[in-house]
């Protein structure tokens, strides 16, 4: 068991475990599972996100009818070959955003660790496993590394936005899905951590503002964005550079910007976006916003 | 928090709380009716009354009613299923005082007329806490076995249940006490490790005093 990323590197260490099998191990530890069951249930997650990934229709509105459509067009700009951001990244964009639509659009998601948060996570282990190549279970490893990242941050701030903004969201799946790309690339664990402080420190203070208190702007397209800053993060950990405010205290800073924040700013609508011109005009149009 | 809380669960979106904790709430609702819903009330309070067409909360609390779970792909055609299977359906806003923003009001007729009143809370993450049975106050989250027994408040009773229990090696996880007012209406919401077998469940309904029984297996 753990409750810091200080104590995962500890135990790795001091046992001779990767990070994974650290957090893996706590798993069935706490749910009384064996080995098999714990990576058979995690085998079950990327075959969910796997299968959404695939389920993707570009004409699906939402039931706002304020999100859909916007992956088919990023799907459509890669292909043209104008791509700015090279095909790897392009992908993840791609991906982000089309599981964000799929959730808008009530369609079959892996909340990671949230629903509105969902796109970030499988789009960057799928689109690496695209273009790098990697065996099934090094992806189900790197799902516990992003899992175990995730856990801390939740029971050491919050991956609510309700409790934390969207720090605590796209934040933290951005956070999770740093780490368990520098593992896939073959970093250490100094890599997965710093990665993953990195990730978090650029997403700290994060506004959770949606319009109509809808899961849907900014929601969907800020998938996109948390997934471009986890390869970031993941490529200056990799390359040895170091976050100069330990993981845990990033953690802890993430934890405290959520208190100080005010209601109007976690998961409200009643700040922000959602109380800009732009919103109110958006509201006007839909019949299913806040106050409509 | 366990691992599963962060990269899970498996859901149908847009919202944990106002989709998967909807659904939640209806299908515990329904499994405490006990028998296929003929007539639901649904009456909607705070963030789900204001946002909860746009996150399908609507659908997800009819979705839960037909026995549907969280990742159900048909949980976005459930009023169009509802209306096939005639079960009639009707939305308004629930007038509570002080009550948790995501909550909702369940009142359920049932094919033999069986009727249950439910106040629930969707709590964050898909988590629920069922508030309020038949106007009395309860708190469990439907993920343990959970036997909720209705008696007159008189002697006896929570020790009838405890026996029961203890003779079907059935381990009490939670126990809360709750009646209207001295000698009135009793509550007694029981949490178990292990499912209670029917016949427990059965001989409790035939004790005198012992009003109604509803019990609900967990797993969701």
């Amino acid at each position: 068991m753990y409750g810091s990323i200080a104590e995962i590197l500890e135990q790795s260490e001091k046992n001779g475990k990767a990070f994974w099998e650290v957090v893996m191990e706590a798993d069935m530890e706490s749910r009384d599972a064996s080995r098999d069951a714990s990576r058979q249930t995690m085998a079950q997650m990327l075959a969910v996100m796997k299968a959404a990934d695939r389920a993707y229709e570009g004409e699906r509105k939402s039931a706002s009818g304020l999100s859909g459509g916007d992956g088919k067009l990023l799907e459509a700009y890669n292909r043209a070959g104008k791509n700015l951001c090279g095909e790897f990244l392009g992908k993840v964009m791609e991906r982000a955003i089309k599981m964000g639509e799929s959730n808008a659009c009530m369609k079959r998601i892996v909340a990671a660790p949230t629903a509105g948060s969902c796109g970030v996570i499988p789009a960057v282990l799928l689109s690496y496993e695209e273009a790098f190549g990697a065996p099934e279970d090094e992806l189900v490893n790197a799902l516990y590394v992003a899992a175990g990242i995730g856990k801390v941050i939740g029971e050491n701030a919050s991956i609510s936005g309700a409790f934390g903004g969207c720090q605590a969201e796209i934040g933290s799946a951005s956070a999770m899905a740093a780490g368990a790309l520098a593992y896939l690339q073959g970093g250490d664990n100094a890599a997965i951590v710093n990665a993953a402080a990195l990730a978090l420190k650029n997403m700290l203070g994060l506004a959770c503002d949606p319009v109509g208190g809808l899961v849907e702007v900014p929601c969907v397209k800020r998938n996109s964005h948390g997934a471009v800053n986890a390869v970031t993060s993941a490529q200056i950990a990799l390359a040895g550079i170091k976050s100069a405010i330990s993981p845990d205290d990033v953690i802890d800073s993430m934890r405290r910007i959520g208190n100080e924040m005010p209601a109007s700013l976690k998961e409200t609508g009643k700040g922000g976006l959602a109380t800009s011109e732009s919103a109110k005009r958006l509201c006007e149009c839909t019949a299913v916003c806040v106050g409509a | 928090m366990e691992l599963f809380d962060v990269i899970g669960p498996v859901m149908v979106g847009p919202s944990s709380s106002h989709t998967a904790g909807a659904v939640r709430i209806g299908y515990v609702a329904g499994r405490l009716l006990g028998e296929k819903v003929k007539e639901a009330k649904i009456l909607l309070y705070g963030s789900f009354l204001d946002t909860g067409k746009g996150h399908g909360t609507d659908k997800a609390l009819v979705a839960g009613l037909l026995g549907m779970k969280p990742d159900d792909y048909q949980i976005a055609n459930s009023l169009e299923i509802a209306q096939r299977e005639n079960i009639l359906v009707e939305f308004g806003e629930a007038r509570l005082a002080e009550a948790h923003p995501n909550t909702a009001e369940l009142i359920l007729v049932g094919e033999s007329g069986n009727t249950i009143d439910v106040v629930a809370e969707s709590v964050g993450g898909g988590k629920i806490n069922i508030a309020k049975i038949d106007g009395i106050e309860t708190n469990f989250s439907g993920e343990y076995p959970t036997l909720i027994v209705h008696n007159q408040d008189q002697p006896g009773h929570v020790s009838e249940v405890t026996s029961m229990l203890a003779h079907k090696s059935v381990n009490i996880a939670s126990m809360q006490l709750y009646r209207s007012y001295r000698g009135g209406r009793a509550v007694m919401v029981v949490e178990c490790d292990q499912e209670v077998p029917p016949d427990g469940i059965e001989w409790l309904t035939r004790v005198e005093g012992v009003l109604k029984v509803t019990y609900f297996e967990g797993t969701i």
